[in-house]
């Protein structure tokens, strides 16, 4: 005897978390019965493995009903089909949004398009991610970009509040769309060594410090941009490389307030003009597109690699970023001292972040 | 008396893309209620619209008001084509028509396409002026209250039990008239559902008529169902007891928050309104101006029409003749024969016995047969009539029974569609009558006289009625009817309990004030620990039942059990003893009822659901041929079920059974019978024996071995189940007794069901030969795979129970977590080999498996309780067959059910409860608001660290203008008349309503499964839709009455039908009431809880 319909619907949904994640990794209903065989279910509540199928089945019935709603999170608190506690829509929601740092790191700065999810399968294989559950993660990437794409205010917030997300997971989200949008190469083997986490903590900050609603929330431009006016702007920082004095007094007043403090202070000091000048050229190159994507790529070519190279210790870079920042204050010929110090805000955060192995 | 009904259409959201160029909907709205209809202007261009129109007024009848409903249609505009719909929200407004229930309906409905389900969601006002407000509802049956709850609602008081009520109102179906071969599936499904809902709404004005000419104010056990009788018509027929029922005025006083929150949801602006703004109705908006059009339409002509209505005392047809009864004793000695021959042959002639009249009814009638086939199960009990048993007795019982007898007698049928009364208002249990006829179903030819099926029906009711009198009873309690149809066969069934009432809880007038003390004792306070306070209400009830001089007669914990047939002259034959409690009066050794378990019973440890299922092949067969193997059959069906449940009833050590259904389903090659019932220990009845079993062939060494085996197992299992279920009745010394008890639970002597109580019983027991033909008999197949049956019943896993009444005996620390839900189940019998045996088997299996598979999925909740599980059964194809389940799992409070899980699953259980506790937040949190609507939480302040994301970024979110900030309110669904750990404050109205469901694309919907889990979802969804727009939080009393699914997958078709009705009411957690001043004086009067402490 073969049950052809077998349902099961509680006035309040049931949801299984085990089954969820099984469903949201992209296992079929066979390979979902059997990893939760092999979770001892069956032992703990003594049933057979029919029942256990009719559940799993059950289970990803609700959860196919409930992926059009995930797909717009505000909409599943209005809806009236299925009677959920909100603790457990938003751990619905929540876990839908989340996603593989491996497959997020991949992806970032990829457009979002068409293109790249048929290479989707590639990154599958190359992460471990099964590619259903990389389907899943490209399609919030792409839906959370189309949504915020438009709108004004911040980032973080305006996927919060679209998508029910917790602050730390919409942080992490507006990391993706920045990327997606700016573009940023963080494909080259020189950056392979960092982590989704660091691009993340970079974007972060590049939007706390450098967008237009860093400055004023309810500016005219969308925040997934850097405001064109202030790259523009940063061309005036050259002048801190460009100029000799400037720079001469610029090494010095650092190295005075160095010497003694840190430990490769005589790599420091032959290095600083190189040094100085990537800092300050990073930026003033902002203005292309085409350089905007080397962003990463300069910042570890040209200031990470040799400061590893000459064994600088994070403190180390820590301190000299700190007084290479400050000292300008002192400069009497230099006149942006608010730009610059927004600017190297990010930079040293940045560096800081990605300074390790 | 005319009313005025308004209507206003404020907002639509989600709704669907219509436009594919726009992505977009322009939108608007059709309100037509009879002949009218109103038009909302369109909203262009939005998949949330805000119409925000004026009031729609339509000045009607308050005939029509009752039977029309509010039918709201969202349509497309479309410049060039035919505006295209979107779907429908029908509103019956019924419970806006007497002045307890609601006063307004307002708030967002689920947007019902029968084609594409839910589409959007629409938000609408309801109101309904009554015009003369004196006296308002006198001259129509506006004013009756229905109620679906088969006990004295809560927070109301019965004055009078007046009695049984029915009515049944035919029609053409839509679906099978000539029109529907041009039209859309759509406008067929449509034509449908408009037709149902005009037809019960007709229907329960003209229930509500009678009531009116019985002077009484309301419906108590509404059961409303349809028969889709195919070619030859729909009948929507009622049945439900008329009572007059007050109001408890005390509720008020001790619920300051909560007596009027619909009242209050009239003035204070409707919370889910997105636009506040609309409540204003200043010209100043520019909407108000606009003209709306008033296009009268054609009303859909309808000819249905009702029986005659009259309440003549006379019956409409003659007494059914008295055909051979056949009276099924399993537990008597009589019909367990010497022989399995002469078993065998007694069967035979009754079953041939059956034929002359049979053939009686057909010969001289035209084409339609009926056979009817009764069965009296056994029950017992006191010496009502004999007058020998009691001392006290004599004249006062003759007295009692005169009053009784004149009080019943004026009415046509004494019966009541009651399972719970009040205490005292049983006096004596008879036992279960049933009835059921097989007809052929013919075209109803003139839908204004619809007598063929009044006249079945009357017929039906008639020979329960003799039934009940031939027990010694006036009355029939727990009544149901029910109807099952394949292709023009129908079975007409009946069943209730034949009882002795207490005269003064149905005459008028005279002890009325002591009456309402009594009645008003509402039936679960005891059993349910939380409803204390309640008692409050009656202060007198300790003198007034004082007065009831029945008390003295039968003790409140055992009564009921009494025989009430006269012990020298018994309708049957039986074991009798005196009853184990007052040793006073005599008592049957075993109880069958379709009753609720009385509160004031004494029962010795838990319930347990008890099933038995039977197949039956039959031979395809046409008309008059089928007819006459169908009831052929159903003695034989009747007969087996009864053994069964007897067997298992044994099994498990218990001596009665509660809440008995007998579902009877006839398909075009079988018969399928499925029992349920809930096995309790009655301290009142003796000690069931246990079950023997013999071989036929005594010599063969191995055979005997097997047979001893299989006697272990048995007698294993029994002493398992006692201590499964609790059940240590204290052993009783013998002078007590007064009568010859038995060697208390030797196991090895017995007969399979065999009472240990009587006389016979140490003659019978002596081994060989004494056997019942179908448990006994271990030589043929037939009987192993019975008793392998017997055993495959396994008992539910640790932590969980079963029942299908109301509450499970044996618990009464229910936390307030409940889980209703609906399981379906379509299996495809293997063709090859389909013999009885298989079937039993594979429908066996299918109804084990679907259990196993709910307490899989209910594990999280343990423990808990599984309450009201009602089982349908439906033979939808040929080698298909349908369950469907509905019921309940309510939680309990692990620490007195401890004695029943050993150690070891200690635990396991512990975690699961922990594991629980995420889910209890929500009930817990979210239902705590007194007021109507419960709103999900809103988040208090936003702060970016805080924890709690999801409120948070929904509070930030009413910035954004798509999305309005109402909130989805939290409503519960139970089958149950009440909820664990809640108050019922007040009763809203009848939900009844009926859908149907469509596709053309079953493959794309995710095929039979998918399809019918979302039209399920969006049937709860819709029906909490309903009770939220009335102000409630809770629907009790739910049953889904009929689900009829239908597949084609060849076509990638399938179609659904359902049912479903209760009462939305307004709960109030029982913490919030302590929280209330207590009126110091209710608490004074505690100690009258008296009728509580027997249960205890």
């Amino acid at each position: 005897m073969t049950s052809d319909l077998d349902i099961f619907v509680g006035n309040t949904t049931l949801i299984d978390e085990e089954v969820y994640q099984l469903w949201l990794d992209g296992h079929s209903v066979a390979e979902a019965v059997a990893r939760r065989l092999r979770g001892g279910v069956l032992e703990r509540a003594g049933t057979s493995v029919a029942v256990l199928q009719s559940d799993t089945r059950d289970h990803y019935r609700t959860f196919q009903m409930l992926e059009r709603l995930l797909h717009a999170p505000p909409r599943l608190l209005q809806q009236l089909l299925f009677q959920i506690p909100p603790s457990r829509q938003a751990m619905l929601v929540q876990r839908y949004y989340a996603f593989e740092e491996s497959f997020a790191r991949e992806l970032l700065g990829k457009k979002l398009s068409k293109g790249t999810k048929k290479d989707l399968d590639e990154i599958s294989a190359r992460t471990g991610v099964s590619i259903k559950s990389c389907r899943r993660q490209f399609d919030n990437f792409k839906r959370v970009f189309k949504a915020v794409e438009e709108l004004r205010g911040p980032l973080a917030d305006n996927i919060q509040q679209l998508f029910l997300l917790p602050p730390p997971l919409a942080r992490d989200y507006a990391a993706v769309v920045f990327f997606a949008n700016s573009r940023f190469e963080t494909g080259k083997r020189r950056l392979q060594f960092l982590t989704f986490g660091d691009f993340a903590a970079c974007a972060q900050h590049m939007m706390l410090h450098w967008t237009q609603g860093a400055l004023a929330p309810e500016a005219a431009e969308p925040d997934g941009d850097v405001p064109k006016s202030f790259l523009q702007d940063l061309k005036e920082l050259k002048v801190l490389v460009a100029d000799k004095d400037l720079l001469d007094l610029h090494k010095s007043l650092v190295c005075t307030a160095l010497r003694g403090k840190i430990s490769v202070y005589n790599e420091m000091e032959a290095n600083f003009k190189p040094l100085s000048r990537a800092l300050v050229n990073v930026g003033g190159k902002l203005t292309h597109a085409r350089d905007v994507r080397d962003f990463f790529v300069d910042l570890v070519e040209k200031v990470i690699e040799p400061c590893r190279s000459d064994k600088w210790s994070p403190a180390d870079l820590r301190l000299f970023l700190g007084h290479y920042t400050a000292a300008p204050r002192a400069l009497p010929a230099f006149r942006h001292q608010a730009l610059w110090e927004r600017y190297m805000a990010v930079i040293t955060a940045c560096l800081l972040r990605m300074y390790h192995d | 008396m005319p009313g005025k009904l308004k209507v206003k259409i404020v907002a639509g959201r989600h709704l669907p893309v219509m436009d594919r160029a726009s992505d977009l909907t322009d939108a608007f709205v059709e309100v037509k209620f009879g002949n009218t209809t109103f038009k909302t202007d369109v909203y262009p261009k939005s998949l949330n619209p805000q119409w925000n129109s004026e009031w729609f007024k339509f000045e009607v009848d308050d005939e029509e008001l009752q039977d029309e409903p509010l039918q709201i249609t969202v349509l497309d505009h479309d410049t060039y084509s035919a505006n295209d719909a979107i779907g429908k929200v029908y509103i019956d407004i019924d419970p806006l028509l007497y002045s307890e229930a609601a006063t307004v309906i307002s708030g967002w409905f689920p947007i019902y396409d029968t084609i594409h389900g839910i589409r959007g969601e629409i938000n609408v006002v309801v109101k309904v002026d009554l015009f003369n407000d004196l006296n308002r509802f006198r001259q129509s049956s506006c004013g009756v209250k229905f109620f679906c709850t088969t006990s004295i609602p809560k927070c109301y008081r019965a004055v009078i039990i007046h009695g049984f009520v029915e009515e049944l109102v035919v029609n053409e179906d839509p679906e099978y008239q000539w029109i529907d071969r041009i039209r859309t599936p759509r406008a067929s499904n449509e034509a449908r559902q408009r037709l149902i809902s005009l037809m019960s709404g007709e229907l329960q004005r003209k229930i509500g008529l009678k009531v009116l000419e019985m002077r009484g104010n309301a419906v108590v056990g509404y059961l409303q169902c349809f028969d889709l009788e195919g070619e030859s018509g729909l009948v929507v027929r009622a049945i439900g007891t008329a009572c007059t029922l007050d109001k408890l005025s005390n509720t008020s006083a001790f619920l300051p928050a909560c007596n009027s929150p619909s009242k209050e949801m009239k003035e204070i602006p409707f919370n889910e309104d997105p636009n506040p703004n609309t409540h204003s109705s200043g010209p100043s908006t520019p909407l108000k101006n606009q003209t709306y059009s008033f296009s009268p339409s054609k009303s859909y002509s309808r000819q249905s029409s009702s029986s005659d209505t009259d309440l003549s005392l006379t019956p409409k047809t003659a007494p059914s003749p008295q055909g051979p009864r056949i009276f099924l004793f399993p537990s008597s000695p009589t019909l367990s024969c010497d022989s399995p021959h002469l078993k065998k042959s007694c069967l035979l002639l009754s079953g041939s016995s059956l034929n002359p009249l049979h053939s009686s009814h057909v010969s001289p009638v035209v084409l339609r047969k009926s056979v009817s086939f009764t069965e009296e199960l056994l029950l017992a009990a006191s010496g009502m009539g004999s007058g020998s048993a009691g001392k006290e007795g004599g004249p006062f019982k003759t007295l009692l029974r005169q009053q009784t007898q004149s009080a019943l007698e004026q009415r046509e049928f004494p019966f009541f569609t009651l399972t719970t009364f009040p205490p005292g208002f049983l006096v004596h249990v008879g036992g279960v009558v049933s009835a059921r006829s097989v007809k052929l179903l013919d075209r109803i030819h003139n839908p204004d006289e619809p007598e063929t099926r009044d006249a079945w029906w009357a017929e039906i009711r008639q020979e329960i009625k003799s039934h009940a009198k031939a027990l010694g009873c006036h009355a029939v309690v727990g009544y149901s009817e029910s109807t099952s149809i394949c292709e023009e066969v129908c079975i007409l069934s009946a069943s209730g309990t034949a009882a002795v009432l207490n005269p003064r809880f149905l005459q008028d007038g005279t002890m009325e004030g002591c009456l309402e003390q009594r009645l008003s004792w509402q039936p679960g306070f005891f059993s349910i620990g939380s409803e204390k306070g309640e008692v409050d209400f009656f202060p007198q009830s300790q003198d007034s039942s004082s007065l009831l001089g029945i008390e003295e007669a039968s003790p409140p914990g055992c009564g009921f059990c009494h025989i009430p047939y006269d012990e020298l002259n018994m309708p049957f034959p039986a074991h009798l003893t005196y009853c184990y409690n007052c040793r006073k009066q005599k008592v049957p050794d075993v109880l069958f009822t379709t009753i609720d378990l009385p509160v004031e019973a004494i029962v010795i440890g838990k319930g347990c659901l008890i099933q038995a299922r039977l197949c039956r092949l039959k031979k395809k067969a046409q008309a008059e041929a089928n007819a006459t193997s169908i009831s052929n059959l159903l003695p034989f069906m009747e007969y087996e079920v009864h053994t069964q449940l007897m067997n298992k009833l044994k099994l498990r050590g218990m001596n009665a059974l509660f809440g008995l259904r007998i579902q009877i389903t006839v398909g075009e090659n079988m018969l399928m019978g499925l029992a349920s019932a809930t096995g309790v220990y009655l301290a009142a009845l003796p000690t069931p024996g246990g079950i023997q079993i013999a071989g036929k062939t005594p010599n063969d060494g191995t055979y005997e071995q097997h047979i001893s085996h299989m006697q272990k197992k048995i007698n294993d299992t029994i002493a398992k189940n006692k201590e499964l279920y609790e059940i240590n009745p204290p052993e009783l010394p013998e002078e007590i007794i007064g009568s010859p008890i038995p060697e208390p639970r030797q196991r090895s002597r017995l007969l399979r069901s065999q009472s240990e109580s009587s006389d016979e019983v140490t003659e019978l027991d002596l081994s060989h030969g004494k056997k019942d033909a179908f448990v006994l008999e271990i030589d043929d197949t037939d009987a192993m795979e019975d008793v392998h049956s017997l055993l495959t019943d396994v008992p539910p896993p640790s932590g969980f129970y079963s029942c299908n009444t109301e509450i499970m005996p044996g618990i009464n620390n229910w936390t307030p977590e409940i889980q209703m839900f609906t399981a379906v189940r379509v299996s495809r019998l293997s063709n090859i080999n389909l013999t009885n045996q298989t079937l039993n088997k594979n429908f066996n299996d299918l109804c084990e498996n679907l259990l196993k598979s709910l307490y899989f999925k209910l594990r999280s909740m343990v423990p808990c309780c599984l309450c009201h599980v009602n089982f349908t059964v439906a033979l939808p194809e040929d080698e298909l067959v349908q369950i469907a389940v509905t019921a309940v799992a309510i939680t309990f409070d692990k620490n007195q059910a401890l004695q029943a899980n050993k150690a070891p699953t200690e635990k396991s259980q512990q975690r699961a409860s922990t594991d629980n506790e995420d889910q209890l937040q929500f009930p817990l949190e979210l239902c705590s608001d007194p007021l109507a609507s419960q709103p999900f939480p809103p988040a208090k302040a936003a702060s970016l660290d805080k924890a709690s994301p999801l409120a948070e970024g929904y509070l930030r979110h009413r910035s954004v203008p798509s999305c309005t900030n109402s909130t989805v309110s939290v409503v519960k669904m139970t089958p149950l008349s009440f909820l664990p750990g809640a108050k019922i404050t007040k009763y809203l109205g009848i939900i009844n309503m009926f859908f149907i469901r469509e596709t053309t694309s079953l493959r794309e919907e995710g095929g039979v499964s998918g399809f019918l889990h979302a039209f399920i979802a969006e049937v709860f969804a819709m029906v909490r839709a309903h009770v939220a727009a009335l102000g409630g939080n809770a629907v009790v009393s739910y049953i889904m009455k009929q689900c009829v699914f239908m597949e084609n997958p060849n076509k990638n078709q399938a179609q659904c039908l359902i049912n479903v009705s209760g009462d939305a009411v307004i709960f109030v957690r029982e913490s919030e009431l302590e929280m209330l001043p207590v009126q110091p004086s209710t608490v004074v009067s505690q100690p009258t809880s008296s009728g509580g402490d027997v249960t205890t």
